[in-house]
């Protein structure tokens, strides 16, 4: 296959998801406004009331219900889409289950925002990291670009017949969703060409029938019902193993999206960042890798082998791959745009300290809680957890596990 | 439901029902058994109209009604709304066998 002739078009992280959604041929949307996501769902609405698109464009009076319109949409056999952020997300928190337990292929993207109280309506990932162990896919992403390009991803992962489980796309709100970017764009035909129609597996109904697994008065199925002690327990232990598969899967769509689009965000998983050799390294998710990038560039250039561990795929756990790219480091930073209230450090690190449990080495690993409520990542922040690595690197202990980055004492 | 052993990797996702609710006995459920007095009884079908489950139904062979312990949960309902008192509910004995009925 080859790299597609793509076009150029200035747009903002919420316009770019909105033309990769255009793009991906989908028969619903439901969805209820929330800044900073609205730019999404006011595109797509103007697409249909254009005719540029063949959608059903739902208007529902909660995100409760725009879930809900979606998951039953992916029931009967259509490729859905939602979006949100925060407190919206914060409403769907019962339906995200219903939908993983069905295992119902919806995307949502979420324009990450901090939860109320005090209202914010800024970036963190206080929001997706709540929705951490409800049975969706997460991939974080760096920049516009990525966003665009995981929302188609992110179809052609989910409708697999081997996965079947919901995705949510995070792109930070305001950094990524309202911040203009070159994004380059697939032409329509090559987009629909890599994501095809949905397929459906073949599932045995209760007439002892095997028929494509979606509601269909053709062939009657139920999905979800009362499912008690006797079996709930084995339908859990699929998802598991549904987000297991799913770690080879979202690879292997990436390397295939990457050979039409010529992008590659490091394995589709992780993208380790000048790791090779480093000794110094953060973790990170989201926009702020763009800035931590910048800031190793600058290290590098002294001298100071440092680097950055971006987590794209942060459920599935990619737990070899971090292993694998951690293998070297000395002294590891994790940071946490969210906070644990009483817990032991941010979500991020209790997992990648956790993973490094059964590692043949142990790095120092320091936590690093930042840019709540939208509040700046700065180059100067950055470089500053950088030194306190590089303190710890040199002294061999660390002073305090647990720190604020950017809050005035 | 009987066949109740098959492990994570034989069932459809989803909870996808693959056998008919016929073959799932909810009777083992039950705490309390109907049990009906025959002399009282009138052969109303109030029972028969009240029971939620369809546990109760009408045998033209026989002129009467019965029950079916297979799915009848004992939820009492058929016994409070007998309008001549004819149904008991009776504490289900182990392998709950107070044949009546």
């Amino acid at each position: 296959m080859t790299v597609a002739k793509q076009k150029v078009l200035a747009l903002s992280g919420d316009e770019a998801v909105a033309y990769a959604v255009k793009q991906s041929d989908v028969d619903v949307i439901a969805a209820y406004p929330i800044t900073p996501q609205t730019i999404i769902v006011e595109r797509l609405s103007e697409y249909v009331h254009n005719g540029e698109v063949e959608t059903e464009f739902l208007c529902v009076e909660s995100e409760h219900s725009a879930l809900t319109a979606c998951l039953t949409a992916a029931a009967v056999g259509a490729r859905a889409f939602t979006a949100t952020a925060s407190a919206g997300l914060a409403l769907m928190h019962e339906i995200l289950y219903v939908t993983s337990g069905c295992r119902a292929p919806v995307v949502m993207a979420v324009a990450n925002r901090a939860l109320s109280a005090p209202i914010n309506i800024h970036c963190d990932h206080s929001d997706t990291m709540v929705e951490r162990d409800s049975g969706w896919i997460q991939i974080y992403t760096e920049n516009s670009q990525e966003a665009y390009d995981s929302i188609i991803q992110a179809f052609k992962i989910a409708e697999n017949p081997e996965i079947l489980l919901p995705v949510i796309v995070g792109l930070d709100g305001f950094f990524l969703s309202h911040t203009l970017e070159n994004v380059k764009i697939l032409p329509d035909e090559t987009v629909k060409n890599f994501l095809g129609v949905r397929r459906f597996p073949s599932v045995k109904n209760h007439e002892g029938k095997l028929v494509p697994f979606r509601l269909d008065p053709e062939n009657p199925l139920t999905i979800g019902p009362l499912d008690l002690y006797d079996y709930y327990f084995e339908h859990k232990r699929q998802q598991e193993e549904a987000m297991r598969r799913a770690s080879e899967i979202i690879k292997q769509v990436h390397e295939e999206y990457a050979n039409i689009s010529g992008r590659r965000y490091g394995d589709g998983l992780i993208e380790a960042y000048r790791m090779e050799d480093a000794e110094i390294a953060t973790v990170c998710l989201g926009s702020t890798a763009g800035t931590v990038k910048t800031v190793v560039d600058k290290l590098r250039y002294r001298g100071v082998k440092a680097g950055l561990l971006r987590i794209r795929t942060f459920r599935p756990l990619p737990v070899k791959e971090i292993t694998a790219a951690l293998e070297n480091v000395k002294v590891l930073g994790v940071m946490d745009r969210a906070c644990s209230f009483g817990g032991f450090g941010g979500p991020v690190f209790h997992e990648i300290r956790h993973i490094l449990y059964d590692a043949p080495t142990h790095p120092h690993v320091a936590n690093y809680i930042y840019g709540l409520g939208g509040r700046d990542m700065s180059y100067m922040l950055i470089n500053q957890i950088y030194q306190d690595l590089q303190k710890i690197l040199e002294t061999n202990r660390i002073e305090k596990l647990v720190q604020f980055i950017g809050l005035r004492e | 439901m009987k066949p109740q052993s098959k492990g994570w990797k034989d069932i459809p996702i989803a909870g996808v029902c693959w056998a008919s609710s016929k073959e799932y006995l909810t009777g083992d459920w039950r705490t309390f058994k109907p049990v009906r007095d025959l002399e009282k009884c009138t052969r109303c079908l109030l029972c028969y109209i009240y029971c939620p489950d369809s546990a109760i139904s009408w045998n033209s062979g026989k002129g009467d009604i019965e029950f079916d312990y297979n799915f009848c949960k004992g939820c009492g309902i058929c016994a409070n709304e007998c309008p001549v008192d004819a149904i008991t509910m009776v504490f289900e004995q182990e392998n709950g066998k107070n044949d009546s009925g």
